[in-house]
Order: structure tokens, then C-alpha cells, then sequence
């Protein structure tokens, strides 16, 4: 069974003279422990792509299956929870790390956990957990603003994991950090979602940040090109 | 995890500075529903300290406290007559303003009958009035000490007595002398008045060709008697006895014409409805314009912070957090400004409202409806920003 199918996916934004097809007649499987990448130039679709994937932009056409579950087959299919699925198969990550300002490190982790029905301290030890594989023991009760860029990324790399989801999207996730930082959060990325055997598609325009993946998706124009 | 607390914690001081400057807000709505309290039992105290059955005033007038009233003093014995009554007693008010220690001092000077009923109800120190003259009985609010004296007409007044709260229907506090003290204090003329007006007498009576110098004499002592008299009071209180009606001494009194008796019920009528209708409802305005403020405040506050928090929100609603989580979040903020608001509020006149210059009546009533109304336009308040934050969608998280 595969962790994500994507078949004839197609987005198309907007209607009649300003339509724009975003993504057209996209297909591709990931299986479980897979870490796949999405490469492809500014406004090529990688975004659309992953949103479609991630149940955050509805598909124009085609069929999207996440974990066995079918979520998208002309359109969302009807009486699905969508926010119950993204929280128990999908974990994302984001360019910008996207943490909640007001919470500590690890609470941005355990809010992950309790909105997933963890009672608090279930939370709290799987929270200290994660982010100390990730290297952040020290840095459980700091604020994201007092985090440098590659200690936020690697919290919300906590957070994407913290419900050990089958899928991990993550759109350029190493974006604003420096090569050196970029690489270092790809490899424990890649470590823990291996060990977790989550699917993982990350989404990126640089050539550099790909090593060791198992597979990539060119694309261009909204096509998956190789 | 609460995440209304957390945010409140990580933004304390805009928070802080927001909920005590509407704490004071409510502050100020508590201390008007506490000077409206406090207009009706000022207005009433001394209605309540006299404790009478029956104000017989003045025909065509509502009495004392309303308008002018001046009625004859020996009609007291006429009303003790009446068939029900127990007792009567003259009284007499007047508003006074002299200068003491170059400022304005202004008390409100009952005269009443040592023999009879009105006087001060309780003695806080000192002694009350014993001699029928120059001696007096101030309440506290006035400031002035035992053994301090005043100038009120021709004569000094020496404070005998302290007594306790009682006020005029204006808020100033009462001050009382004996009734003939009060009299003379309202009426006596000054001796250069005195003079012109018998001059004026002899002028007009020298006009009446038909007088004899020796009528003429005794006509002038008569009317200079009448002029110069200060037997007027400006009302008689009566007590009924317990099985007396009312209404039949009323009928009694009114047949004699020129008087009107006011039941004790209308009397308060007259006080609250009349002469305090109009600073409640201009109070009730205000009350309603500053919550009507407050709403306006607190929805504005909890909007903009939704918008702050709009990434958040849409995180929140990426990584699949339930409306609930977020609605709660919102309105608990809301309800948590609005609580501390309260409190700060509440604590705020709790420690002031002795010191106001009018009296501040807390209501536990009044208290606890403006909670009420206080959490009802929190939760009213936060809709706003509830219905920003659901419209928000959760791809807003990605990018920028
Ligand atoms: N909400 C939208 N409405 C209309 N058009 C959109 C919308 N989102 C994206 N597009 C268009 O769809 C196309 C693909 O956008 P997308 O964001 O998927 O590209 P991308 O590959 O992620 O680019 P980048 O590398 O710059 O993030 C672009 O032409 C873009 O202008
Ligand atoms: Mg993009």
C-alpha cells in the first residue's frame, strides 16, 4: 500500500479568462519510509501540488489517496473530516517555521499532541522526547523568537512528527537557512521520518538540498516532467 | 493547554494596560450606579430620620423639600387634635452657605422642637442640643469640631454634638438648632430692617386722617407684632397611631384649607420621581453610552488581535486543531479581559468610594447585573473576531 497516490491531479485557480492551471494531470506514488523530493522553478506547481496532497487546496480533477484513504476524487469526497485526517496522517512543515509565537518550544510541539486527544503529560514526554533526538534538550521552554532559524525549523520538524504521521509534507523547508543549517535539518528530517517510516515529500527549487533522497519529481508548468 | 492564557502571558504588558484602562472604565459605570444609589438615599434621609406619617406643608405646594412651604407654627396643635394622631412636631429646613476658613461652607440647617420629634437620630459624639438656644448639632460629614462655633444670622452657634449621616436631598450635610433658633436664624430681620419698616408703618398709618395718635399707637404695635413675628415653619410632621387610617386624618387635615398633608408615601414620590428622575436617567445615559464604549473597546481589541494571529490561526488550522480550540481561545480572551476588567473595576471604587464627594451606595444587585452585562459583552464582543478567525483559512499559513 502506498502512503500517498496521486492520479491525473489537476488544480485550476480561478475561472474562465483568468484561469490558471496550476497543476495539470499530475500522477505519483510514495510508499511508507519513502523520501521523495519535488524540484522545479518558481510558479512551476510544487506549492499547489503539496497542498492538494496536504488537504489544504481542493483538486480541480483527479484522485488524491492518503494512507489507504480516499480524499479527493473529482473534488473532496463528501462527509470526509478533513482536519481529523491532517492531524492523524499528515504532518507539515513550512518555509517559514510557522510556530505559534506564544508557545515555548515544547509547547508548540505538544499543542500538535493535544489537539490530537494526548492527555498533557503523554504530550510533554514525547515532546522532550523528539526534540531532544533533534538536538534541543536545552531549548524546550525558549520562545520561538529567541531560537536562530535552524533550532525553529528543527522544533517544527518536532511538531510535523509529534503524531507519527504517515505522511510528512514539508514545502521549503531549508529555504531561509544557510547551506551548512539546511543540510543539517535535512539529515534529521530524513533520519527521524525513516525511523518512523513516514512517507516524506519535500518541495524545493534548490539542486543541493536533494542528496540521498530516494526519488525526485521534476516539474514544470504544472507538469511532472521526469 | 490553554492558549488564551498563554497568549495573554506572552503579551502581558499590552494586555495588562488594555484590562486596567477598561477596568477603569467599569470603574467609573460601578461608581455612577453607586451615585445614583446614593442620590435616592440621600434624597430620602432625611424622610427616614424624621420617620413621620403625615408632612403637612403648605396648601397647593408639594412641601419642603420640593419647593417653598411655610406654614403657621401653632397649627401643630390643631393637627395633635386630630383624632389618630400621637404626635406632632414642627420643623423647620433651610439651605445655608457661609464662609468658614475662606471657603464656602454649605450644610443644611433643620430647626426643630426639643420637646418634639425631627431632631438628630443618633448622637456619635458630644451631646445633643440641651439649652433652648445658640447650641447645635452638625453631622460629621461637615468637618467641624465639638466646641466650634458659627455665625449664622445675629447670633454664634456653638457645635454641641456630632451626629451621624444624614444629608440633604441636595448631598450637603445637615446641621440642627432648636426650632426658635432656626426661626429666628430664617426669618428675624436686622435691626436697620427692623427700623425702616416701623418707619414705613408710621409713614402709611400718619396717611389715615381718621386715627387718633393713641389708635394709631396701639395699631402700629399690632402690625409691627405681625411683621416682626417669626412663628412660621415650613412643615408639621405627624405619627398616627397603629390603628389610625390615614386617609381619614388626611380628609381631616385637608378640610381645614390652606394645608396639604403628604403621606409619608408620597413624600418619597416627590423625592425620587421629582427631584432625582431626571439626574438618574442623565446618569443612566452615561452608563449606557460608557458600556456601550466598553463593548466597543473590547471588540476592537479582540478583533485586531485576531488579526495579529491570523498565521496562527491558520497553523492552528493546518495541523488539524478543531474550531473549538480556536473559538475557545478567542473567547476566553475575551471573557478574561472583561473578568480582571471587572475586578479591577469593583477593587478600584471599593477602596475609593468613601472618599467621593457624594455618597456611593454599592448595590450587590447592581454589582452583579453589571457582571452580567460585563460578560455578556465580552462574549457578544468576541463574535467579531470568532467570525474573522473561522473565515481564515489554513493555507494562509504557507508562504511569507
Ligand atoms: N490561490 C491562487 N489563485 C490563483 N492562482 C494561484 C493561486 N496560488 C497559486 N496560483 C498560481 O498557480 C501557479 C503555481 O503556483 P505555486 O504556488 O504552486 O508555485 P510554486 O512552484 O510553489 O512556486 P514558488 O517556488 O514560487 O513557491 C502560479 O502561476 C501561481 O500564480
Ligand atoms: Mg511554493
Amino acid at each position: 500500500m502506498y502512503a500517498i497516490e496521486v492520479e491525473n491531479l489537476t488544480k485550476i485557480y480561478g475561472k474562465g479568462d483568468t484561469a490558471v492551471t496550476a497543476i495539470a494531470d499530475a500522477s505519483l506514488q510514495v510508499k511508507p519510509g519513502e523520501l521523495v523530493a519535488i524540484l522545479g522553478p518558481s510558479g512551476s506547481g510544487k506549492t499547489t501540488l503539496l497542498t492538494a496532497i496536504g488537504l489544504i487546496n481542493e483538486p480541480t480533477r483527479g484522485k488524491v489517496v492518503i494512507d489507504g484513504v480516499t480524499v479527493a476524487d473529482e473534488g473532496w469526497l463528501a462527509g470526509l473530516d478533513l482536519k481529523r485526517l491532517r492531524r492523524e496522517k499528515l504532518g507539515f512543515i513550512f518555509q517559514a517555521h510557522n510556530l505559534i509565537p506564544f508557545l515555548t518550544a515544547m509547547e508548540n510541539v505538544m499543542i500538535a499532541l493535544e489537539i490530537n486527544h494526548q492527555t498533557r503529560s503523554e504530550a510533554k514526554d514525547r515532546a522532550t522526547e523528539l526534540l531532544s533526538a533533534l538536538n534541543l534538550g536545552h531549548r524546550l521552554n525558549n520562545y520561538p523568537m529567541s531560537l536562530s532559524g535552524g533550532e525553529a525549523q528543527r522544533v517544527a520538524i518536532a511538531r510535523a512528527l509529534a503524531n507519527k504521521p504517515k505522511v510528512i509534507l514539508a514545502d521549503e523547508p531549508t529555504a531561509a537557512l544557510d547551506t551548512e543549517n539546511g543540510k543539517n535539518v535535512m539529515v534529521l528530517l530524513k533520519k527521524l521520518a525513516v525511523g518512523n517510516h513516514s512517507a516524506v515529500l519535500v518541495v524545493t527549487h534548490d539542486h543541493r538540498m536533494v542528496e540521498g533522497f530516494d526519488r525526485i519529481f521534476n516539474v514544470r508548468d504544472g507538469r511532472i516532467v521526469s | 493547554m490553554n492558549l488564551a492564557i498563554r497568549d495573554i502571558r506572552y503579551h502581558r504588558g499590552r494586555f495588562i494596560l488594555t484590562t486596567i484602562g477598561l477596568g477603569l472604565l467599569i470603574g467609573v459605570v460601578i461608581s455612577m450606579g453607586g451615585i445614583y444609589r446614593g442620590l435616592s438615599a440621600d434624597a430620602l434621609a432625611i424622610l427616614e430620620s424624621v420617620k413621620a406619617d403625615i408632612w403637612v406643608v403648605q396648601q397647593d405646594t408639594n412641601g419642603p423639600f420640593a419647593e417653598s412651604s411655610r406654614i403657621p407654627e401653632d397649627i401643630t396643635y390643631r393637627i395633635k387634635a386630630v383624632p389618630g394622631v400621637t404626635e406632632a412636631s414642627p420643623l423647620s429646613f433651610q439651605t445655608i452657605q457661609v464662609e468658614r476658613k475662606g471657603k464656602p461652607f454649605r450644610f443644611f440647617l433643620i430647626g426643630y422642637d426639643l420637646n418634639g420629634f425631627g431632631g438628630p437620630t443618633e448622637i456619635l459624639g458630644g451631646r445633643n442640643i440641651r439649652q433652648k438656644h445658640y447650641e447645635m448639632v452638625a453631622a460629621k460629614a461637615m468637618k467641624i469640631a465639638i466646641g466650634e462655633k458659627i455665625r449664622l444670622g445675629l447670633h454664634d452657634y456653638t457645635v454641641v454634638g456630632i451626629t451621624g449621616k444624614v444629608v440633604s436631598s441636595g448631598g450637603d450635610p445637615a446641621a440642627y438648632v432648636s426650632l426658635a433658633d432656626a426661626q429666628d436664624i430664617q426669618f428675624k430681620k436686622d435691626n436697620d430692617a427692623i427700623r425702616n419698616d416701623r418707619a414705613r408703618i408710621d409713614a402709611n398709618l400718619a396717611g389715615i386722617q381718621s386715627l387718633s395718635p393713641v389708635q394709631a399707637k396701639y395699631l402700629k404695635q399690632n402690625i409691627a407684632g405681625i411683621t416682626e413675628s417669626t412663628h412660621t415653619v415650613n412643615a408639621v410632621v405627624a405619627r398616627l397611631s397603629p390603628g389610625a387610617n390615614l386617609l381619614e386624618v388626611q380628609e381631616r387635615i385637608s378640610r381645614w384649607n390652606h394645608f396639604r398633608p403628604i403621606s409619608a408615601e408620597e413624600q418619597i414620590r416627590i423625592l425620587t420621581k421629582g427631584m432625582i428622575e431626571k439626574a438618574r436617567m442623565q446618569i443612566g445615559l452615561f452608563r449606557v453610552i460608557l458600556l456601550v464604549i466598553s463593548a466597543v473597546i473590547i471588540s476592537l481589541i479582540i478583533y485586531t488581535s485576531t488579526i495579529d494571529k491570523i498565521k496562527v490561526i491558520a497553523t492552528l488550522k493546518l495541523i488539524g486543531a478543531q474550531n473549538r480550540v480556536i473559538i475557545g481561545m478567542i473567547l476566553q480572551q475575551s471573557l478574561l479581559m472583561g473578568v480582571i476588567a471587572y475586578v479591577i473595576g469593583y477593587g478600584l471604587i471599593l477602596l475609593t468610594y468613601e472618599k467621593f464627594p457624594r455618597r456611593i451606595v454599592l448595590e450587590t444587585f447592581d454589582l452583579q447585573a453589571l457582571f452580567g452585562i460585563v460578560i455578556v459583552i465580552c462574549t457578544v464582543s468576541s463574535f467579531v473576531g470568532i467570525r474573522k478567525a473561522l473565515k481564515i483559512e489554513p493555507g494562509e499559513a504557507l508562504g511569507g
